[in-house]
């Protein structure tokens, strides 16, 4: 038997609001326990202690949008380099998005990606299944073998699916199986050629910009295929205002859907940009103030259901470029929970509300059974301090690429210890 | 104080003699080397009278250059152009005052008196070398430089980069480090891609001027386009300037507007919507669609060319149509002041967006001055990034 007790802890489960001074037992990979009067007679012999001195013990992060590099282009990250910057940032559990090259829209891909997850022992990865063929927009993937395989919802990844008569077939077909369709929102020939969020500062530095309208005319395109076919569908890292408005009006109406974001769109705006600094060439693209400040009255309101990470790694060689021709994304695994963290210390949410947006949320859309603490359950499990103050530093960064928007912001909160099914596989060292 | 001109008047034999040699009252002379403050130019001898002091000096025998007129070395090694220029780059017009703009004209316009005379040779650059990397075409631009380079005793190469292959740019700095391993003193460089020059400049220890980049800015332009009004009418401040045509891809509008802008005058852009950015208005311009209306009372028309290499599907139905709404012709034009000057940064598409006639009109267009204001104003450019970058 192999069992850890976490005693002196404040336990929060974000699924059912739990939060008190507790402690949890773990066994052979799995909570056995948890309460607060579990070892009110000591802990037994024989058992490994762990001490949490009050910091927060919560389920390991569940990321919903991450883009793992491999295979196709593991020079910038592999599952390896992932799944070690992950679980630094109290990440256990990584969806991964389709990739450009190869598209994962076989079962053989399915299967690989899992694999290659398991092998790290460090985290699950669970992978996204392509929409299309190639990602290309126009024939639909194998979604019920790719589903048994071990997909756990489906998208084209970076790339929206423009063609409405494509997106209706995908809502409808995959509604048989009760999938989740999730929706890169970009109409994309209105942002074609575009670089950056449309306004002053584009015009200034004399770069195309995209709209912000191009985000919610595809979404409410989409809403209305939604209603036509019954499908579930979500919007991945929305970012403007009309946007999430919309989503809000079609959750009032009962529309199955719903929405994520990421750091950047709430945490940074467009201004990061200043004279061409393409690490901040996001897509979609960093947005104007007023959009910022809707993303995180999107949070506060509960009409975005999911924070994710959307990290995208890039190597030099595709950020060190005239902007035109960078490549869009950002590392930002390792700074999802402090910068999500940002939103209960600006008290727009509760702390254990918050940790709902980052563990049950995401894992309840995909069917995933992590991110919440019930006995039987993988014991993938965080220890948190929430208030410890530190910098982010590009040099601290763990992820094959160095990219992050966030070097010297200074931040409150971070991960202490991650525990994925039963095993420590983070130790936070001051 | 650094005073140039005390140096010069004593090298000359005094102030009444360069008084007789000029033509001027010795009072005036003697101002020269007076505090601003004083009623006096800060030892700065007015640039008309440059040239007939070189010849002066050179008839006899005084050992006199065009650097005298400004720069003397101070005990800190920094230039007497340190504080009024202080930029070892020329990235764009956005950022810099209105003195430094002063500056740089009023030292082009010492370079146009010499490009005028016989002998249109200096020795300002001599042992340096200045290096025009293209990365797009240009014929004007990148002889001008090359023109402003040689003439300033510089040694000049040119240097096209293909850029056709889908990984245009891709070796954007591993090109600029290994030219600058080479130790050239002034890389001047065209980009087809906005803040491609920035973004070169800061992996290079020479000084780097923007031959123009994307749609972002040619400063270069905007200075001669300044030269050649400041010489027409006499003044920047207090005019209204009508930058007409296609504004969304050009770097031309946009260095222009920052420059007029900060010099006082007004700005207007004229074109169909599809060709004028989102929240121009916000850099100091102001919008017309109706070319009539926005040419009204202007002393200043600036035509600019439809871009039509950098435009991905339709901005205008057609040149015909563009033509009829937006050319510049007599009809149109007759809505300007009636000494309104006629400028086009080149290359002129006749029948586009001006009409024959109207280019050619000796009394209004001013197209082949500029042309030649540019020569001076890059000669300027070239001396005083090289100055503020002793290294």
């Amino acid at each position: 038997m192999n069992a850890t007790a976490f005693i002196n802890v404040r336990l929060i489960d974000p699924e059912t609001g739990l939060d008190e001074h507790s402690a949890l037992l773990v066994k052979d990979g799995q909570i056995a326990d948890f309460g607060q009067g579990l070892f009110a007679d000591g802990v037994p012999e024989g058992i490994e202690t762990i001490d949490g001195a009050g910091l927060v013990l919560t389920p390991a992060l569940v990321d919903m949008r991450v883009t793992l590099h491999e295979p196709g282009e593991t020079q910038k990250e592999t599952v390896q380099t992932a799944a070690d910057a992950a679980v630094s940032g109290g990440v256990t559990t990584l969806v991964a998005l389709p990739g450009v090259d190869p598209v994962t829209d076989d079962i053989a891909l399915v299967e690989f990606m899992i694999a290659r997850g398991r092998e790290t022992e460090k985290i699950n990865v669970h992978p996204y299944g392509a929409v299309t063929m190639g990602a290309k927009g126009e024939k639909l993937t194998e979604m019920g073998l790719l589903t048994n395989a071990g997909a756990v919802a489906f998208t084209d990844g970076v790339r929206a699916i423009a063609d409405p008569l494509t997106m209706r077939r995908a809502l409808a077909y995959a509604s048989s199986f009760n999938l989740l369709i999730v929706q890169h929102p970009e109409e994309p020939n209105l942002a074609a050629g575009g670089q950056m969020n449309e306004g002053e500062i584009a015009t200034r530095l004399g770069l195309q910009g995209i709209p912000g309208c191009a985000e919610v005319m595809m979404i409410e395109r989409d809403l209305h295929l939604v209603e036509l076919t019954g499908g579930r569908y979500h919007v991945a890292h929305i970012s403007t205002k009309k946007g999430i408005d919309a989503v809000r009006q079609a959750k009032a109406r009962g529309l199955n859907v719903t929405c994520d974001t990421a750091p950047p769109y709430f945490g940074l705006n467009e201004l990061e940009i200043g004279e061409y600094r393409t690490f901040a060439k996001l897509s979609p693209p960093l947005r104007a103030e007023d959009d910022r400040l809707a993303v995180v009255e999107g949070l506060r309101d509960g009409t975005i259901d999911v924070i994710a990470s959307d990290h995208l790694p890039q190597d030099p060689d595709s950020k060190r470029l005239p902007f035109d021709q960078a490549e869009v994304g950002i590392t930002s695994v390792e700074a999802l929970l402090p910068i999500a963290l940002e939103l209960y210390h600006n008290q727009v949410l509760p702390l254990g509300g918050l940790l709902k947006t980052m563990t049950a949320n995401p894992a309840n859309l995909l069917g995933l059974n992590a991110g919440h603490i019930t006995k039987g359950a993988p014991a993938d499990i965080i220890l948190i301090d929430p208030d410890m103050p530190w910098r982010i530093r590009e040099s601290d960064i763990i992820s094959k690429s160095k990219n992050t928007l966030f070097d010297g912001r200074p931040v409150q909160g971070r991960c202490i210890r991650t525990v994925h099914q039963g095993q420590t596989v983070y130790k936070f060292e001051t | 104080m650094l005073n140039p001109a005390g140096n010069i008047i004593t090298k000359c034999g005094g102030a009444n003699a360069v008084a007789e040699i000029l033509g001027v009252h010795p009072s005036n002379v003697h101002r020269w080397t007076y505090e601003k403050s004083r009623g006096g130019s800060d030892g700065l001898i007015p640039a008309r009278h440059h040239q007939a002091l070189m010849e002066f000096a050179r008839a006899h025998g005084i050992d006199l250059s065009t650097d005298d007129f400004f720069a003397t070395e101070t005990k800190t090694g920094e230039t007497s152009l340190g504080p009024q220029f202080r930029f070892r780059h020329i990235l764009g017009i956005e950022g810099l005052s209105a003195e430094e703009i002063t500056f740089l004209l009023d030292r082009a316009e010492g370079y146009v008196a010499l490009s005028r005379s016989r002998q249109k040779k200096t020795d300002v650059l001599r042992g340096l070398t200045i290096i025009n990397l293209f990365f797009e075409d240009s014929t004007r631009t990148r002889t001008s430089f090359e023109l402003a380079g040689k003439r300033l005793g510089g040694d000049v190469i040119n240097m096209s980069v293909a850029t056709s292959s889908i990984h245009k740019g891709e070796s954007l700095i591993d090109t600029a480090m290994t030219l600058n391993a080479m130790r050239p003193d002034v890389l001047v460089v065209r980009h087809p891609h906005s803040g491609a020059v920035e973004l070169l400049s800061q992996k290079v220890t020479c000084s780097v001027i923007n031959g123009g980049d994307g749609s972002h800015e040619h400063p270069t332009q905007a200075l001669l386009d300044a030269l050649t009004i400041r010489r027409r009418k006499g003044r920047l401040n207090d005019l209204r300037v009508a930058i007409c045509g296609d504004i969304s891809h050009s770097r031309v509008a946009r260095s222009n507007i920052h420059l007029l802008t900060t010099m006082g005058a007004q700005v207007r852009v004229v074109g169909p919507p599809t060709l004028i950015p989102p929240k121009i208005d916000r850099m100091g311009a102001e919008v017309f669609h109706d070319m009539k209306e926005g040419l009204k009372d202007c002393d200043i028309v600036m035509m600019l060319r439809l871009q039509l290499e950098r435009m991905h599907g339709t901005f205008v139905p057609s040149l015909r149509e563009h033509f009829h709404f937006y050319g510049l012709d007599r009809d149109k034009l007759a809505q300007a002041k009636p000494d309104a000057l006629i400028m086009h940064p080149g290359p002129v598409n006749r029948g586009v967006e001006i009409d024959t006639s109207v280019a050619d009109d000796i009394d209004r267009s001013v197209i082949t001055e500029q042309v030649e204001m540019g020569l001076a104003v890059r000669m300027a450019c070239l001396e005083a990034v090289t100055l503020a970058n002793p290294s």
